[in-house]
């Protein structure tokens, strides 16, 4: 057994590899069987718009581990993470556009409608290579991965820390959507990109499709999940740590912490980038409004809430936030901004640690409590 | 001025002013190999800044500073000038909190830096001895496993210097080791720093006068930025303008 097969194995405890199994089986068997073996009218039976939902959670799930990563690990809060969210999207949204064909309303298949409705002559080239489903999910990764370096290498080398991090990102984000919304930029500006109509040749409104993204992203969060949890574990994982605690001690042990800190925002960004992807065919649009600068805040809302620093938290987080959230709009919209604020105030005042931190705390409660470990002699 | 040539560390007329205020003013110091040197000098002398300087926190405005008798520190990173064996202690201990004293070392110890190898990086049974050896020589064995933040201050120090160790750094900077330490823990230390200075340069800077005299080394006074006095400290001691400026005029 190879070292490296060996730390694979430890990843996780157990226990933690037990629950991990559980929990997969769960999502990825258990959830599409019951949709689809049981009948419409058995208490037991999920409703495919439950089990798209769910799916469209997962994507956010996988945002706020992604940001978990580089915020909770490295203490960089980036407040752009939308930015690299709806790149992933655009990504994936630009394929299916070119898979309508001449099923459009102009019949142009040549042409996504919207170019032919501006009097586009012919594809740009930055639409070119997007017919092809894989160079669509090799640039939903690459386009938020080089975008992130670069800014990174800048941000990083400079120095720019804390707040003033987390406004630069915010800025990114900011003028991107406003990029995003001119036509000329040729992502269909306000509209953004919609009317799909299939992926890899299945039809986007069958049944069977859209199971098969919501399973698609049961297991891209897993693995996102397990190579999150390899870097967090690894000795560039403690130095990480060590960054978010004392970073300029970690400059005069000699690491890195432009390198350290650009390898997480990187790898952080690229998560960002396939959850994207696989959320555009989930909910059939991408528009310039998942660059708004509030979308990318409320992933950091989900982080705090789930606790961040644990990868799991987050996960939990994104979907209890959106979980209360489809509760909330349909039963007194106007009252959820509130309760989202609320939410984010009770936490960072009581909750440091998220749900999380209340979970090991109840248990901590529920134990009795262990004898405190003596203090050894000082001058022993 | 005597030549960088042979020697581990070379200040020449490194001045460096904080809006107008001159911290270092022409400041000229030399190290030689396996010296152990105190500095010490009033509030404000600038021996922080010296040693910001020398690991590459701070740039000069002018002046030389030569390592191993040709590097020019200040056109190296502070990671560089880890890298090439210059470690520091810092006057008030950063050690890392949420990490375990074992995994403290684990970061301090020589070798692997590149970002990519660090994700692979493994420790070897040769680094793990090392670790468990130095772990023994600051007394912290029993609490390998234990958040460095459950630290007793005078443990932090300790652990500190057992990064420093773990760096195998040929030149320490020493930022008053001993604040904070019961009298017993000090006489440690100073036993301690004695012992590591047999094998490489160690630069002190230190307030506590009994200390100073256990370490029984070169002293150096700073004032204002520049090199005051230099000798034994019996020497320095009996220097007028040293008396005058610890006195009071």
């Amino acid at each position: 057994m190879g070292p490296i097969t060996r730390r694979l194995i430890a990843l996780e405890s157990k226990r933690g590899w037990a629950v991990l199994l559980a929990v997969f089986a769960f999502a990825a068997v258990a959830v599409p069987l019951l949709n689809v073996l049981l009948p419409p009218d058995h208490a037991l039976h999920v409703p495919t718009y439950m089990v798209q939902l769910l799916g469209k959670f997962l994507c956010y799930a996988m945002l706020a581990l992604a940001l978990d990563l580089i915020w909770g690990f490295a203490g960089v809060l980036s407040l752009g993470h939308g930015a690299f969210f709806a790149l992933g999207g655009y990504a994936m949204g630009m394929y299916m556009m070119r898979q309508i064909g001449e099923r459009g309303v102009y019949g142009n298949a040549d042409l996504p409608d919207f170019m032919v409705f501006l009097n586009w002559g012919e594809l740009p080239w930055y639409w070119w290579g997007f017919d092809s489903f894989w160079f669509a999910a090799l640039m939903a990764v690459a386009v938020p991965g080089l975008l992130a370096f670069v800014f990174g290498w800048l941000a990083f080398r400079s120095r720019i820390t804390g707040v003033y991090l987390s406004i630069i990102t915010q800025a990114m984000t900011y003028a991107l959507m406003l990029a995003f919304f001119r036509n000329e930029m040729g992502f269909g500006g306000n509209n953004g990109l919609t009317d799909f109509k299939d992926i890899l040749g299945y039809s986007l409104s069958a049944d069977g499709t859209k199971i098969g993204l919501y399973v698609a992203t049961v297991i891209a969060l897993t693995l996102a999940y397990l190579v999150s949890r390899f870097i967090v574990g690894s000795r560039l994982g403690r130095i990480l740590l060590a960054v978010r605690d004392a970073e300029s001690r970690v400059r005069f042990i000699g690491h890195s912490v432009t390198g350290a800190k650009l390898f997480a925002f990187t790898v952080s960004a690229m998560i960002a980038g396939v959850a994207g992807a696989l959320y555009v065919p989930q909910v059939g649009i991408i528009n310039p409004s998942e660059f708004s600068p509030a979308q990318s805040i409320e992933v950091a809302i989900w982080a705090a809430v789930g606790g961040r620093g644990t990868l799991f938290g987050p996960i939990l987080g994104a979907l209890s936030v959106n979980g209360a959230k489809s509760f909330f709009t349909g039963a007194a919209p106007e009252v959820w901004l509130f309760f989202l604020g609320g939410l984010f105030v009770v936490v960072t005042l009581f909750l440091p640690k998220g749900l999380v931190g209340l979970a090991s705390a109840a248990r901590r409660l529920k134990r009795p409590t262990l004898p405190v470990t003596k203090e050894e002699p000082r001058n022993a | 001025m005597r030549e960088a040539h042979g020697s581990i560390l070379y200040l020449d007329g490194v001045s460096v002013s904080f809006d107008g205020f001159k911290a270092l003013n022409s400041l000229s110091l030399i190290i030689e190999p396996g010296e152990l040197r105190t500095i010490i000098g009033p509030n404000g002398a600038g021996k922080t800044t010296m040693m910001d300087v020398i690991t590459g926190k701070t740039r000069p405005d002018v002046g030389a500073v030569l390592y191993d008798g040709e590097v020019d520190l200040t056109k190296q990173s502070e990671e560089r000038i880890a890298i090439m064996g210059i470690g520091r202690k810092f006057q008030k201990p950063t050690v890392f909190e949420n990490l375990t004293v074992f995994e403290n070392l684990e970061l301090a110890l020589a070798g692997e830096r590149r970002t990519f190898a660090v994700l692979f990086a493994q420790l070897s049974g040769t680094q793990r001895d090392r670790i468990a050896e130095i772990l023994a020589t600051i007394r912290l064995t029993a609490r390998a496993g234990e958040k460095a933040g459950t630290l007793s201050h005078g443990q932090k120090q300790w652990l500190e210097i057992g990064m420093l160790l773990a760096q195998d750094p040929r030149l320490m900077l020493l930022d008053e080791p001993v604040a904070g330490m019961t009298d017993a823990e000090t006489e440690q230390t100073a036993e301690l720093l004695v012992g590591i200075a047999k094998e490489r340069s160690v630069i002190v800077v230190e307030h506590d006068m009994e200390f100073v005299r256990t370490l029984a080394s070169k002293v150096t006074v700073l004032h204002e930025g520049s090199v005051l006095a230099e000798g034994s400290l019996a020497h320095v001691q009996a220097d007028e303008r040293v008396i005058e400026v610890y006195l009071g005029r």
